[in-house]
């Protein structure tokens, strides 16, 4: 990628084009985010392409004044492939929702996750369909009652992080369209990693499923329901930090750091780098209760994993079969190996 | 060349002839009937050849359901098709007989392997109390070569120190070394071919090339035939040839004319029968700067091309029926951005996974109207093996000087029949200019403005200042913001289709391929039809009929004279591979009488079938 000398403000950013989202959607705090975050990222802005899928989410790159595609329903993972392929140099977002990704999407996600290439994919969970005026999603809970399913949906969520390690994802995080500065922590360090990186990100639906992540996001639950995990530090949370995760050998338990019978060093310490804990920590799904002993719901980078990404050995083994070959000599290849004349 | 000393026998001229080489799915036919097609090609001899074989890679030995078959024909003159019915029928077990006799010319020479007519072969084949068929005289119209080929093979492996199994597995070379006694053929691409193939096996080389030999010494030795037959090179145009099969032209045509635009290849595709051998020969042309991709999906294997082609490479996809299917939505989002792509369709049997293995030319009426919306996509078809090359040239050159997604149709009978062909001197090839912006200028970059074809131009990310969004919505003409207003609508759906439309100024106007331009009756054929109606049309013409044969290569839009070429017939039949699409077409688009003549068996037209429907009607 180019390395832009002038410097880019968010405004920079935004097209010309008229956004349409429902007001109060949370699509608008994640647009922002990513337009304050692009002038950080050091691309220049005609080396940067947004490609989405169809859904609410899909329209964000309208709202982008870079190159962008809305293409298909589920297919942005594919056409992100094949522009990757084309030309490496380009900064490639993915923008995607939950059924977009997970549900008519879903083979193309994972094969990105496995070739592992150079590109952030942002998926929007609102837990609903929202464009076609709510039906559940695959990350619905069970028993959600919408229009498709009045006696309650009898389908189990994905879970999309533990999803995206079963593909042999290198990036996994999770945030939330409601802690801005998080979010742009969290999209810069997407960015500044070199494959596929995922983050899920909650946002908030408020035509269709208003409230569905309130739980973490309301300012008078958010303490202790959540857990912002960082490399290196135990996971603390709670009003005063009161509050810290355990492991007792695999298992994951809450305990009071204010009885006196643990301290931070007792804590379970993040290593983004250990695929074991950080599955246990994608495990960490159960909606909290408020009950003292449930486990909050982690956000931050679960997990991350140096690897070789597809477009790179492609275009590795280019160059050897160019140095071995030489550059193609098309005559040759219309004559192949035998001819004959005819006088 | 080591000499191999021939006894007198005598010898007989033919002007063509026809073998079909049948057997066991694992009994290496397709190795056998290709190598005695390169090896009359390079003698000068024009070929044809027809691999026929089941979708099963290896279905139970010596049952009906395994065998597999390739024809050949191969003559001194020129020759369009595998031939209808064959001169020679090669068999290598009783399932392969009776599968195959009705193929068989009467009077037709069988060659058999009476090792593979044990009762173990009699009872699985079905023959009736297993009783043998060449012991029964039920074979009297023949003339039949008996000859143990499985205890010749051993026989002449006897110091080999391979395994019985690996040993039976080259009893293939025996029928090939007869064979090429019988028809006079040097042993020498074979012994060759043997030498590249297991390079790094040299058992194999000697026992195979030790076989052959065995083959060709039993003709020439054996009292029993006294005939050989001469087939004298064919008066073929002047110049450098090779062997060319139909899957290889396209891939080579690809790469050729991505060279000539200038743009780096992409081709996406998840692998399919019969399409899969273009994914093979492009991965192998790496150093053409061709990036293959075999994607999750056939719809994967379509979108990665639409952004490879975002990206301003030329997005290349191909598949088969089911996934051509898969595809649709993807080819709506290609001919709403505007955006060049070639889709290749090599038609199967269908409906839905049908017969893998089997051709048809089913897929027209999907190729032209199967999608959501007013799609309009071009629809070109290649005629015979060594046509894919052209028309794949033409597919990528139409794509990218139009900015269209463009359908090439070939089909299974074409992707794997070979035939010798004239190959083009690289300079010859046209350049095709692609519509790209190299830079933005000081005038507002408008991505959906027109040049005088009705062409947008081709703004690839990484350029300054032309940075822009496109999408699967309806988009407002020349900004291509998103638009829903109904007027705006229209005009779009207008404007495509006036941009394909015109592409019929950038082709070539349609030529009578023979007989005259006006006359009784025209053959009108598409596709791999070709070579059947050819050879029907010759031989009408040299009996004095007045007909015509006119074969359509770009399908959608249609060659500009097309409609007055065909209104100067009385009649004009259609004959197709499937129940009639191309006839609906021409009746529908031009008010034109045209009949159908429809053939469905997953098998190709024989040219008896042709000139027989042609009759009838200039009888009528």
């Amino acid at each position: 990628m180019t390395q832009e000398q002038t410097t880019y403000t968010a405004k920079d950013f935004s097209s010309d084009q008229e956004i349409r989202w429902c007001p109060g959607c949370g699509d608008y705090s994640i647009l922002k985010q990513v337009q304050s975050v692009l002038p950080e990222i050091g691309v220049a802005k005609e080396d940067i392409v947004f490609i989405s899928g169809i859904g609410c989410s899909s329209r964000f790159p309208y709202y982008l004044n870079t190159y962008g595609m809305h293409s298909i329903h589920g297919r942005a993972p594919a056409v992100a492939s094949g522009l990757k392929i084309a030309n490496p140099n380009l900064s490639i977002w993915v923008i995607t929702g939950d059924g977009d990704a997970l549900s008519i999407g879903g083979n193309h996600i994972i094969h990105l996750l496995r070739r592992n290439f150079d590109m952030n994919v942002l998926l929007f969970n609102n837990e609903i369909y929202g464009l076609t005026k709510g039906q559940y999603s695959p990350t619905s809970p069970e028993g959600k009652v919408t229009k498709s399913t009045p006696m309650g949906s009898v389908d189990h969520p994905f879970n999309p992080l533990a999803l995206a390690a079963g593909a042999d994802g290198t990036f996994i995080a999770r945030a939330m369209d409601r802690d801005p500065k998080h979010l742009r922590t969290i999209l810069k360090e997407a960015d500044d990693h070199k494959g596929t990186s995922l983050i899920e990100i909650y946002q908030n639906c408020n035509v269709f499923n208003d409230g569905a992540f309130g739980v973490f996001t309301d300012k008078a639950t958010k303490a202790n329901t959540t857990v912002f995990v960082e490399h290196g530090q135990p996971l603390v949370f709670g009003e005063n930090e009161n509050m810290g995760v355990r492991l007792d050998g695999a298992t994951p338990v809450v305990v009071d750091l204010e009885s006196g019978d643990f301290s931070k060093e007792d804590l379970w310490k993040h290593d983004k780098t250990d695929r074991s804990k950080a599955g246990i920590l994608m495990r960490c799904f159960d909606t909290p209760t408020g009950d003292a002993a449930s486990l909050p719901r982690p956000f931050g980078v679960f997990y991350q994993e140096e690897k070789t990404c597809y477009e790179d050995m492609l275009h590795e083994q280019i160059k050897t079969s160019l140095e071995q070959k030489g550059e193609g000599d098309l005559q040759e290849l219309l004559s192949g190996n035998n001819t004959w004349e005819i006088q | 060349m080591e000499e191999l000393k021939t006894t007198k026998h005598n010898k007989e001229s033919k002007k063509d002839v026809a073998i079909l080489f049948a057997g066991d799915s694992g009994d290496g036919i397709q190795l056998t009937g290709s190598q005695f097609s390169n090896t009359s090609a390079l003698f000068g001899n024009d070929v044809s050849t027809f691999p026929d074989y089941p979708a099963e890679i290896r279905a139970p030995q010596g049952t009906i359901a395994g065998v597999s078959g390739f024809q050949l024909n191969f003559g001194s003159i020129e020759i369009f098709t595998p031939g209808d019915m064959c001169d020679v029928l090669v068999v290598m077990n009783a399932a392969a007989l009776k599968a195959n006799l009705s193929k068989l010319k009467i009077g037709g020479t069988i060659i058999a392997n009476t090792g593979g007519f044990d009762k173990k072969n009699l009872k699985l084949s079905g023959y009736v109390d297993m009783r043998n068929p060449l012991e029964d005289n039920s074979l009297g119209k023949y003339r039949v070569i008996e000859i143990d080929v499985t205890k010749l093979t051993r026989e002449s492996l006897k110091e080999s120190p391979l395994g019985m199994k690996e040993k039976d597995r080259s009893k293939n070379m025996f029928v090939l070394g007869f064979l090429y006694w019988m028809y006079n053929r040097k042993l020498e691409p074979t012994k060759k071919f043997l030498h590249e193939k297991f390079r790094s096996k040299p058992d194999l080389i000697d026992a195979n090339i030790a076989v052959l030999k065995a083959g060709y010494n039993y003709g020439d030795t054996s009292e029993t035939f006294t005939t050989r037959y001469e087939v004298k090179p064919a008066p073929l145009p002047k110049g450098v040839y090779r062997n060319i099969m139909g899957n290889q032209g396209l891939a080579i045509g690809l790469v050729a004319a991505s060279r000539k635009a200038g743009l780096p290849l992409f081709y996406g595709s998840y692998p399919i029968t019969p399409a899969s051998d273009i994914l093979h020969e492009l991965s192998k042309h790496k150093n053409f700067n061709v990036r293959s991709f075999q994607a999750e999906d056939e719809i994967a294997a379509i979108t990665s091309a639409i952004g490879a082609s975002f990206a301003g490479n030329i997005g290349i996809t191909a598949s088969s029926g089911p996934g051509i299917a898969l595809k649709g939505e993807a080819l709506g989002l290609a001919c709403i951005l505007e955006i060049p792509l070639v889709v290749i369709n090599v038609q199967r049997g269908g409906p839905s996974t049908g017969l893998p293995t089997k051709t048809e030319q089913a897929d027209l009426l999907q190729a032209i109207y199967g999608r959501n919306g007013e799609a309009p996509i071009p629809v070109i078809a290649a005629s015979s093996p060594r046509d894919c090359f052209n028309q794949a040239f033409e597919a990528v050159r139409i794509a990218i000087e139009h900015m269209t997604p463009v359908f090439l149709l070939s089909d299974g009978y074409i992707a794997n029949g070979a035939e010798p062909w004239r190959f083009p001197s690289e300079d010859k090839l046209k350049a095709i200019h692609p519509p790209m912006l190299k830079e933005a200028s000081d005038e507002e970059f408008l991505p959906y403005r027109r040049d005088e074809k009705g062409v947008r131009q081709w703004a690839v990310p990484g350029i300054k200042g032309l940075e822009h969004r496109i999408g699967g919505l309806e988009k407002q003409d020349e900004t291509g913001n998103v638009s829903y207003d109904p007027d705006n609508h229209e005009k779009m759906v207008g404007l495509r289709a006036e941009k394909i439309a015109r592409i019929a100024d950038f082709i070539p106007l349609q030529k009578v391929d023979q007989g005259e331009d006006t006359g009784k009756l025209c053959i009108l054929g598409w596709g791999s039809t070709y070579g059947a109606i050819k050879t029907a049309v010759k031989e009408l013409l040299l009996e004095g009929h007045s007909v015509s044969q006119v074969h359509v290569k770009y399908l959608f839009p249609f060659p500009k004279n097309l409609e007055e070429l065909l209104k100067g017939f009385d009649k004009v039949v259609v004959p197709e591979l499937n129940t009639g699409q191309l006839v609906k077409i021409i009746r529908s688009e031009f008010l034109i009488d045209a009949k159908p003549l429809s053939k469905v068996k997953g098998l190709p037209f024989t040219s008896i079938e042709i000139k027989d429907a042609a009759l009838k009607y200039l009888e009528a």
